[in-house]
């Protein structure tokens, strides 16, 4: 009986009228955890009742603490008749059980039903005691924390990133129970969102046993995905890096002392885990093993000697010299066999981090991506998760095994989803496979010396270009140069990747968002004979994707991919395929060459003339991209080189693979056989409407930049301004002009349209990025597409802009020194040349304006902190203060990023993660399906701000909607939706506020190491 | 292709200035988007119409769940949903208590009730304001009323404590409040000449001098309605018109003070005796309410008009004014000097500021 929860219920407002003859309402609450329910009195005769409870106490067990959520249910007293539900909160107390998070969650809370939505408010306060537990056989894992962040979180630093954790539950879906057909609508939405918050717990509870077996404190990338699989069930299932994070004290702690690194590595063992709470057991307790049970990979305990035989292209060790260059060769085979050493001893050496900190990712090989067809209902034991445990086993051997083929031992940037139509479900997963750097993985035990001169040798800004595969067993086709930055080793002409731009890379011009959309049709199919036809259509499907991300790739005229997501959805009678990606030009890569266009028929001279017009336009796209991004590397003679680089061609880094139910693996080669230039053959009308379409994307309009990665490359100005949003799109097909050319141009249209109603919606922010841009396709039915995009629009400085583009080149080639970094301890900064975002922001400010020429760092500071007021709170302090101070509700910041710019995130409070459902069954009344998704979405948001603010917190960061099922029946006048969103809850403070702090720290040690900083670079 | 649903929802809500303007105004969608495409939006941004009506539709909905929670502006302030900065939020208050003066004039001193609902359609056609925003208005109006109908206390406070109106709005509203309660009339052919501000001006004088709130602001009652007694001890004042010999003796004191003074002295000398009559019988009418109603017909017909006809200049009106209600101190015989200055007090300042063309 390891804790005591305590409730009070303070008050209520804006309650719904429930008594039509006195216009008032008669309400008390229920509150209910686990089976036990406590009552308030009942409140006569208001809309504002003043419950003021005494404290009602449960005492539960951690494992209970973990799964349930706190359930409080407002309801109107009725003598005569059953009481009448107003609503409902779930407060989920996990938050209050580590102890660096929330102690107490107390605030107003929206009252929520699922059929009228939010009705009022209630004020609510929660505690938690917990006991010391010294069991070792607990199944609880209280104590370990879980990021949404997928990144070391900013007040954090990552001792040792463990590794992979997954874990999947099953359960009925309770709207597919016999009992369905009886009860409300309402009880259905309650019984289900109850039931995947106890999920969710369990999941949480089940993946926190598994990072204290490994030893970590924390759960970092901690992504959790329903599957709504329909009669067969209802799939809970996590993946996520088991880290052993240090918080870190105030940055005025950090004093020099611990400039190098090798003494930060010293000092590792003692602090590895500063909160006795989480120090696990023994690795070897049968009732640990118990609990494994369920999941068949046992990713800490297996041996992984076996698992690897079977890999031929498992690459020697012996013959890394070939690759390396003269001084890093050595050491380049010694790292690999530490890393790998230190990676074998896991099943899966998968990582859902997208950045990392500095040093510790040493090479990308490219991207990695499975996918497999599953038919649902030949699952034999539907509500064990035995099976579906199985099917993502064998997704990651085959991610696993294709990493390996590219030479890499690890899988960075590693996410998996499904599509799921009737009883078909497409399973994906992709990654990009790396070659890590092991001091992060081990318990350091890497000798120091060593240590510090591979640092040495792999802090070059070009590392992780360079390929890691062995260049004369290459597993693919592919065109190397030497990297046109260090000029030793080899890179690939072209990289694809998953994770986010490294904040050292070197980066010219700017980035911008990268599509590539399709559609294909395909038959109405039964079982067996649909999941054929869909995998049949995979393979091309992943082809043209492929094919239209490169072209597009070219014609911005970059040579690199991050963040790149494919998403394939599945329908009744099509499948549609969108991907994602942020393109750059990483200066380390060569030039991109052109696209030339080729046609069937030369002796057409009209056709030949259309064709070099073509050509034409192609040509100028390319130039004027290049205006537009900027994008001028620098001139190199080919002598400097020192190898002869022939005509440019492009190369798929993307090895993929696809699997239906009988398991078989097919290789497909992307890469274009053997042909030499970037040749479009235009053979036939569909041809020249692909041609068609790669023009037809229209930039983005002036002052206004997109891409899906945290932030945007080649801007490092951010102002404080954000604005987070949804929009959803669904469009009706007419099913006359089904084709896939009709398809095709319906949903780029739609696509585009999305956009540039956003960027039209957001005119007023200008300058301004639209960052971590995430679109999500579904095909609720037959004819209906549905769009999907959350994302964050952030203001930046177009004075500062224009400065940098002056100074392009030798701006993006400063880059804060590691020194500095280490300094003050923030290893994921993830723009660190971006003022804002750095923890001493005026004097550095001051320091880099003034190398850099500028002149006017005063004005400059000037308009920065004017700029952090217009947000709203800034106003917000100034006017709520008089009147009515108490009742003026905070402002909430939410964004898909890991950081809020123009502030330092100074406490994680836990995650958010939340689930709802909405109904109605008077749609019309409600505005029709517009008007009810945007009241729910807004009620969405509302709920999640209104459980931030509970627990202390004033933003939440990693924000993602991980699903928003839309279903209607317009006939009917109903309307459904689910959506599920999480994110961190954080505090965070304005770095104009924080400079007043940090004026009061001894300047001089900051400042000292600021100046080392722009010696370096 | 058609779009089935087309959302999109901000974390702080979105305000466009422009759209909520012509929400107010009452257009219609398509009327709204047709609008914004002729202010040349699409050439500064190189959207397509397409996006605009989107973004339009987007913009109306909101509103249009904000619009609830307008009428109780409070509410707004406290409710979770939509996430808006304060300065945005007092413009969404005042943008929507804001009305038309067309508008107000045509309803000024109505009772707000139904059946001048019904009217509303007639003042649209007649005012070119669309239906919808007449009805927005109507309903402010009414709902203002309401709320503050039975409150104690400064009218203007329980305004603006109610309904978050800047001062100049809360003030605007205490008049119209005021008028509606008291059903002055205002649509008479010979006040056609006066604003709305004129009449605002006036009411907030009254409501400062000729009501309960007034005179004693310990007894904490209300501002709507004018103070009976003092309307009931008003009769005394009689006696000025009635009494010849006190007629004459005003009317020499009045006349020895200003000579030479005035442009137009004999004009003025002619007159006296009408002008005075007037102003004191509108006084010791007061006590029946159908005079109250009329007191600003009253008012322009005794005393502006004549003035007007004699082209007497805005000076010499207040000279002439000042003088009148200060020379009543010199008759001996009047011994209601006090309830002459809190009458006249409020009345000097009503009739020089409907004095104008």
């Amino acid at each position: 009986m390891p804790g005591k929860l305590k409730v009070k219920i303070v008050a209520g407002r804006h309650l719904p009228v429930m008594d039509r003859a006195s216009d008032l309402t008669d309400a008390f609450v229920e509150v209910k955890f686990g089976n036990t329910t406590f009552k308030t009195d009942v409140y006569l005769k208001s809309l504002n009742p003043q419950w003021n409870s005494e404290w009602f106490k449960f005492e539960v067990d951690d494992e209970d603490l973990q799964d349930e959520p706190l359930q409080i249910t407002v309801l109107d007293h009725d003598t005569y008749s059953a009481n009448d539900a107003i609503g409902k909160v779930y407060i989920d107390i996990d938050p209050l059980l580590y102890s660096e998070a929330a102690t107490v969650i107390s605030g107003w809370f929206p009252i929520y039903d699922t059929i009228h939505g939010i009705r009022g408010e209630i004020n609510v306060v929660v505690k938690v005691d917990l006991f010391n537990d010294l069991n070792r056989f607990r199944q609880s894992s209280c104590g370990v924390k879980f990021f949404c962040t997928t990144s070391i979180p900013k007040c954090y630093r990552a001792v040792i990133i463990h590794g992979f954790v997954e874990e999947l539950v099953v359960n009925e879906d309770p709207e597919y129970q016999w009992i369905d057909r009886i009860r409300t609508p309402r009880a259905s939405n309650e019984a289900r969102q109850r039931l995947i918050s106890l999920m969710s717990g369990e999941l949480q509870r089940k993946i926190g046993l598994k990072v204290l077996e490994m030893r970590g404190n924390a759960v970092v990338g901690y992504l959790q995905c329903f599957d709504l699989e329909g009669e067969s069930g209802l799939v809970v299932r996590a993946i996520g890096t088991a880290c052993t994070l240090d918080k870190l004290s105030s940055p005025a702690a950090f004093l020099p002392a611990c400039n190098s690194p090798s003494k930060e590595m010293k000092e590792i063992p003692f602090n590895e885990d500063p909160n006795p709470n989480t120090h696990s057991s023994g690795p070897s307790t049968p009732l640990k093993n118990q609990t494994y049970s369920f999941s068949p990979s046992k990713s800490y305990s297996r041996q992984s000697s076996s698992s690897d035989t079977d890999l031929s292209l498992t690459p020697k060790t012996g013959m890394g010299s070939g690759s390396a260059g003269k001084e890093g060769g050595p050491f380049k085979a010694l790292l690999r066999q530490q890393t790998q050493s230190a990676l074998e001893q896991r099943e899966f050496p998968f990582f859902t981090l997208t950045a990392f900190p500095p040093g510790f990712l040493v090479h990308v090989g490219g991207v990695v991506s499975a996918r497999s067809v599953k038919l649902l209902d030949r699952i034999h034991n539907p509500d064990e998760p035995e099976t579906r445990d199985a099917w993502w086993a064998e997704i990651r051997q085959e991610i696993k095994s294709h990493a390996k083929a590219l030479g890499c031992h690890a899988v960075v940037g590693y996410s998996e989803s499904t599509s799921i139509c009737e009883e078909v479900c497409i399973l994906s997963a992709s990654g990009t496979a790396a070659v890590l750097n092991p001091r992060f993985l081990q318990d350091g035990t890497v000798e120091g010396c060593l240590e510090q001169r591979l640092e040495e040798n792999l802090s070059t800004r070009c590392g992780f270009c360079h390929i890691p595969y062995d260049e004369l067993n290459m597993p693919f086709p592919a065109h190397l140069t030497y990297c046109y930055n260090c000029r030793k080793q080899k890179v690939p002409d072209v990289l694809f990747t998953t994770i986010d731009l490294p904040t050292d890379a070197t980066v010219i011009g700017k980035g911008c968002l990268i599509q590539a959309r399709l559609c294909r049709l395909k038959k109405k199919a039964q079982a067996e004979a649909n999941a054929t036809a869909i995998s049949n259509l995979l393979p091309f499907m992943e082809y043209e994707v492929h094919t239209q991300l490169m072209n597009k790739l070219k014609l911005k005229g970059m040579n690199a991919l991050f963040g790149l997501r494919i998403q394939i959805t599945v329908g009744e009678n099509m499948l549609m395929g969108l991907a994602s990606a942020t393109g750059v030009y990483l200066a380390a890569l060569p030039t991109p060459g052109g696209i030339q266009i080729a046609g069937k028929t030369p002796n057409d001279g009209s056709y030949e003339q259309h064709i070099s017009h073509m050509q034409k336009k192609i040509n100028d796209t390319i130039a004027k991209n290049k205006e537009l991004y900027e994008i001028n590397p620098p001139e190199i003679s080919e002598e400097i080189i020192g190898s002869p680089i022939p005509e440019p061609r492009q190369r798929s880094r993307l090895l993929r693979s696809q699997s239906e139910s009988s398991d078989e693996v097919t290789e497909l080669d992307l890469s274009h056989g053997k042909k030499d230039a970037f040749v479009l053959e235009i053979d036939d009308t569909d041809a020249m409407e692909d041609v068609h379409s790669l023009l037809t994307d229209v930039p983005p309009p002036s002052g206004f930049y997109s891409c899906n990665t945290e932030i945007m490359p080649g801007i490092n100005n951010w102002t404080s301004e954000i604005q987070m949003f949804t929009s959803v799109r669904v469009i009706r097909l007419s099913s006359l002009n089904l084709t896939n050319q009709a398809l095709n141009k319906n949903f780029n249209d739609l696509c585009e349209n999305l956009l540039k109603s956003l960027y039209f919606k957001l005119r007023s922010m200008i300058p301004c990025c639209l960052c971590h841009v995430n679109f999500t396709v579904s095909l609720p039915e037959d004819e209906l597409i549905q769009v999907t995009v959350t994302a964050v629009a952030i203001t930046f400085d177009k004075n500062q802009a224009l400065q940098t583009t002056k100074t392009s080149v030798e701006k993006s080639l400063q880059r804060a020194s590691t020194d500095n970094e280490e300094l003050l301890q923030f290893p994921l900064e993830l723009c660190s040349d971006s003022l804002p975002s750095h923890p001493f922001p005026p004097v550095k400010e001051h320091l880099e304006s003034a190398s850099s020429n500028s002149g006017i760092p005063a004005a400059q500071r000037a308009v920065t902190v004017e700029k952090a007021s217009p947000v709203g709170d800034g106003n917000f302090r100034n006017r709520s203060a008089p009147p009515c101070a108490n009742s003026t509700v905070g402002v909430v910041k939410m964004t898909p990023l890991s950081f809020i710019p123009g502030a330092k995130i100074t406490k994680y409070l836990g995650i958010i993660n939340m689930f709802f459902i909405r109904e109605t069954t008077s749609l019309r009344e409600e505005g029709g399906v517009s008007g009810f998704l945007h009241a729910f979405i807004a009620e969405v948001f509302a709920m999640v701000r209104a459980h931030v603010a509970a627990l202390g917190g004033n933003a939440v960061v990693s924000y993602i909607m991980k699903q928003c099922v839309f279903m209607e029946n317009p006939n009917k006048n109903q309307a459904q939706c689910l959506i599920n969103v999480s994110g961190d809850a954080v505090v965070f403070v304005r770095e104009s506020d924080l400079e007043v702090v940090s004026s009061q720290q001894p300047t001089t040690n900051c400042q000292s190491s600021c100046t080392e900083g722009e010696v370096t670079t | 292709m058609t779009s089935e649903l087309d959302i999109f929802v901000g974390n702080t809500t979105l305000i466009d200035e422009d759209v909520y303007r012509l929400w107010l105004d009452g257009y219609s969608v398509t009327d709204a988007v047709a609008l914004r495409v002729r202010s040349g939006i699409l050439e500064q941004t190189g959207a397509t119409a397409a996006v605009l009506q989107s973004d339009t539709m987007d913009h109306y909905r909101t509103f249009h769940m904000l619009e609830r929670l307008l009428h109780a502006p409070p509410k707004l302030l406290h409710q979770l949903i939509f996430q808006i900065p304060p300065s945005r939020q007092a413009l969404l208050i005042e943008r929507y208590y804001a009305f038309d003066e067309a508008f107000v004039w045509e309803v000024l001193g109505k009772k707000l009730s139904k059946g001048t609902k019904k009217d509303l359609d007639d003042i649209s056609t007649k005012t070119g304001i669309t239906l919808k925003s007449c009805r927005r208005q109507f309903d402010n109006f009414k709902r203002v009323f309401k709320v503050v109908e039975e409150m104690r206390g400064s009218l203007v406070d329980n305004i603006q404590q109610h309904f978050l109106l800047s001062d100049r709005l809360a003030r605007d509203y205490a008049a119209i409040v005021f008028f509606a309660n008291n059903r002055f009339e205002t649509g008479k052919k010979k006040l056609q000449y006066l604003s709305f501000g004129d009449f605002a001006f006036c009411a907030e004088l009254m409501i400062q001098n000729g009501t309960l709130g007034a005179v004693d602001s310990q007894m904490d009652d209300m501002d709507m309605d004018l103070d009976k007694e003092f309307l009931q001890d008003m009769k005394e004042l009689k006696v000025l018109a009635a009494d010849k010999d006190l007629l004459d003796l005003h009317k020499s004191l009045v006349c020895t003070a200003l000579l030479g003074k005035l442009g137009v002295f004999s004009e003025m000398e002619a007159n006296f005796k009408n002008l005075s009559r007037g102003l004191v019988n509108v006084a010791a009418k007061l006590t029946h309410n159908k005079d109250v109603r009329d007191l600003f017909v009253d008012l322009v017909e005794k005393f502006v008009e004549p003035c007007r006809s004699d082209h007497w200049p805005l000076s010499d009106v207040r000279f002439f004014l000042n003088q009148y209600s200060a020379s009543v101190h010199s008759l001996d015989g009047f011994r209601h000097q006090a309830l002459w200055d809190r009458y006249m007090g409020t009345l000097r300042g009503c009739l020089l500021r409907l004095y104008h063309d």
